[in-house]
């Protein structure tokens, strides 16, 4: 394969050994070799001979940081064309780079949370999850304030008619945009990796369904497309991002992206689980910023991270306000 | 030895604060009393003494009224303000206090004279727009948290512009508790995926 000009698809300038921002090499000749088996091993499933141009030009694509921007370009406008006839909408596909001088960070409110739940499904509807397979991206648990966070002990299956239930407190759990992400060194193709802006993505273009990244998760964040995903068009969000809530084929994994698509705009929106939350107990924005909540509350309240023995070094916040 | 000093020192400094507090909150109804000429607005103290500085306002919504209610004026302007304080029988039934409802009455807040408009301890008039600063005098904490956007919740852009929900978005400001809510569906056990 040839490539031209050393250009990401951000159009920055792209060095040889500079690909992998965590200091892993970028096992470029291994990628090779198993594509290369995969390539021998699928030739019985290669597209027929009279498949449209457009099949050919799935099965050959290269990965999001491999492409130079024409390239990305031309993918992009062949993605949103068959979303389009597939959703019976106009579709666009985002793939705004991360803004300079931001490093996203997320912050939740325990004192706050009552379980309602409302996330979860404001998460589906804007991120395109399957409905029939049901994937959700957020899991609240419930937990007794007896015990404290003890895992052991959560219970996600709750179902009162009123939250919060006395005696109990919540925890939605969902990626922790790990600094230091065990999912994104074990995969074996590259297809997952941590953006400058602390966003880990997943290209599911290049995605091989091996899952080897759920089970290295600790958080339970990353779910994987068993069957074809079932969204009704009606309820497909037409603004996608390439990295995020674009619709996903069947067997590939998938996980929250902090809903990149609406916030690497200046301005950017919040995020649709901030948005709907009914008691504000969630809480975004820059790391970098002296000024942003999630400072406020790293420096003014009690703050934790989840498995902290771990080293994963989340940049997902629980704190409590009171 | 010094312990005990330093306990009787903050206890004087709590007592003097409460007294403080409890003069100013008496002072404001206390100074419109003789004022009975219907219609006529005695000046409110913090109109001008008090502008709030521009760089304090906050974007909120508009207040969550029961539609048709405001301005209020459409009834009260006509009506010779009741100080007394007893049950209502004739309009507001449905708004029963349960809000440190032993120490309060409707008036605390709302202006005698202005029933458009609220009041702070002060007597400085606040439109409904404001009412967070009325929430801020006793719930200081929360109301810091507030402004900086981590008590409550702001919507819009997180590094653009952002609206404030009011406090009274949240809580109703006669019953505050904030009310238990039915929660969405569970999720499917594993087993039951198909
Ligand atoms: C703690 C301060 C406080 C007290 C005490 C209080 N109110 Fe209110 N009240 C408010 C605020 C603030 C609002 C504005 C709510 C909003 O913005 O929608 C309000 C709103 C109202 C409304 C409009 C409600 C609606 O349906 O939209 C009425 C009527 C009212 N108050 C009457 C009363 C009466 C009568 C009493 C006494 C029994 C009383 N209030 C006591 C703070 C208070
Ligand atoms: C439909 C006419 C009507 C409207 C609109 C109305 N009120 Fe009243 N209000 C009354 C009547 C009548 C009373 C006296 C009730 C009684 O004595 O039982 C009253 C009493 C009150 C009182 C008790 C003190 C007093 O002066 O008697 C407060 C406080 C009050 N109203 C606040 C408000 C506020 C705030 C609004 C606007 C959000 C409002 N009202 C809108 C008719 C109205
Ligand atoms: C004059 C002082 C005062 C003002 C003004 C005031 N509060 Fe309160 N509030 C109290 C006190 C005292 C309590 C605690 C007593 C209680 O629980 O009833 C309280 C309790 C509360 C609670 C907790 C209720 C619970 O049961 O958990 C909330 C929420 C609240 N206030 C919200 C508000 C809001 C919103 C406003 C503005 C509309 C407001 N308060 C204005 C004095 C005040
Ligand atoms: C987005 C909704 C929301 C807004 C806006 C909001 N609150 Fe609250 N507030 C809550 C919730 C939820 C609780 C927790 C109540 C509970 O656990 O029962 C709470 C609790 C409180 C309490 C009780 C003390 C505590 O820590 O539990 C007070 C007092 C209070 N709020 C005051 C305010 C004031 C003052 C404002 C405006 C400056 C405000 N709130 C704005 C949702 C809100």
């Amino acid at each position: 394969m040839t490539r031209g000009k050393a250009v990401g698809p951000y159009g920055e300038e792209r060095m040889p050994n500079d690909r992998d921002r965590d200091g892993h090499a970028f096992r470029m000749s291994r990628r090779k070799m198993l594509k290369g088996v995969a390539a021998v091993l699928g030739a019985m499933a290669l597209p027929a001979k009279d498949a449209p141009a457009s099949v050919w030009e799935t099965f050959f694509q290269k990965n999001f940081r491999e492409m130079s921007p024409e390239e990305l370009k031309a993918v992009v406008a062949r993605l949103e064309k068959e979303y389009g006839a597939k959703y019976g909408k106009q579709v666009r596909v985002g793939v705004n780079p991360p803004l300079e001088g931001v490093r996203f960070a997320y912050g939740l409110d325990l004192s706050r949370c009552i379980g309602c739940r409302r996330c979860v499904y404001a998460c589906v509807g804007e991120n395109n999850q399957s409905r029939n397979p049901q994937i959700q991206w957020i899991r609240v648990l419930q937990l007794n304030k007896e015990r404290g966070v003890d895992l052991e002990d959560a219970e996600p299956y709750y179902n009162p008619a009123r939250v919060p239930e006395p005696g109990h407190f919540y925890m939605p759990v969902q990626c922790q945009q790990c600094e230091n992400p065990p999912c994104v060194k074990v995969c074996p193709v590259q297809a997952t990796w941590k953006e400058r802006d602390g966003i880990t993505v997943v290209d599911y273009n290049w995605c091989i369904g091996c899952r080897y990244c759920m089970a290295a998760c600790p958080y339970g964040a990353r779910h994987f497309n068993w069957k074809k995903p079932g969204l009704p068009p009606a309820e497909m969000n037409p603004e996608t991002h390439y990295l995020g809530n674009r619709p996903r084929p069947v067997g590939v994994v998938e996980k929250c992206t902090f809903c990149i698509q609406r916030v690497r705009n200046t301005p950017g929106r919040y995020t649709a689980c901030v948005e709907i939350c009914p008691v504000g107990a969630r809480k975004f924005g820059n790391l970098l910023d002296p000024d942003s909540e999630i400072r406020y509350i790293i420096e003014n309240k009690r703050v934790f991270i989840l498995k902290e023995d771990l080293n994963t070094r989340p940049r997902f916040f629980y704190f409590y306000a009171t | 030895m010094q312990r005990e000093r330093l306990r009787y020192l903050r206890l004087a400094a709590a007592v003097i604060a409460c007294l403080a507090a409890g003069a100013a909150w008496a002072q404001a109804p206390a100074r419109t009393k003789d004022q009975s000429a219907v219609g006529a607005l005695p000046p409110a103290r913090g109109d001008k003494l008090f502008p709030e500085p521009a760089a304090r306002q906050y974007p909120v919504p508009s207040p969550p009224f029961t539609p048709g209610i405001f301005p209020c004026s459409e009834c009260h302007k006509g009506m010779k303000p009741n100080t007394k304080r007893r049950v209502l029988t004739e309009e507001h039934t449905n708004i029963v206090l349960n809000h440190a409802q032993g120490e309060r009455w409707c008036l605390d807040c709302h202006d005698t004279y202005d029933r458009d408009r609220l009041h702070l301890v002060n007597g400085q008039r606040i439109r409904f727009e404001e009412s967070y600063r009325l929430c801020g005098q006793c719930h200081g904490d929360k109301y810091r948290d507030w402004k900086v956007g981590v008590h409550g919740k702001r919507t819009g852009m997180w590094n653009g512009e952002k609206q404030y929900l009011l406090c009274v978005n949240c809580h109703n400001p006669h019953d505050p508790r904030f009310k238990p809510l039915k929660p969405m569906p569970p999720p499917v056990r594993p087993g039951d995926i198909r």
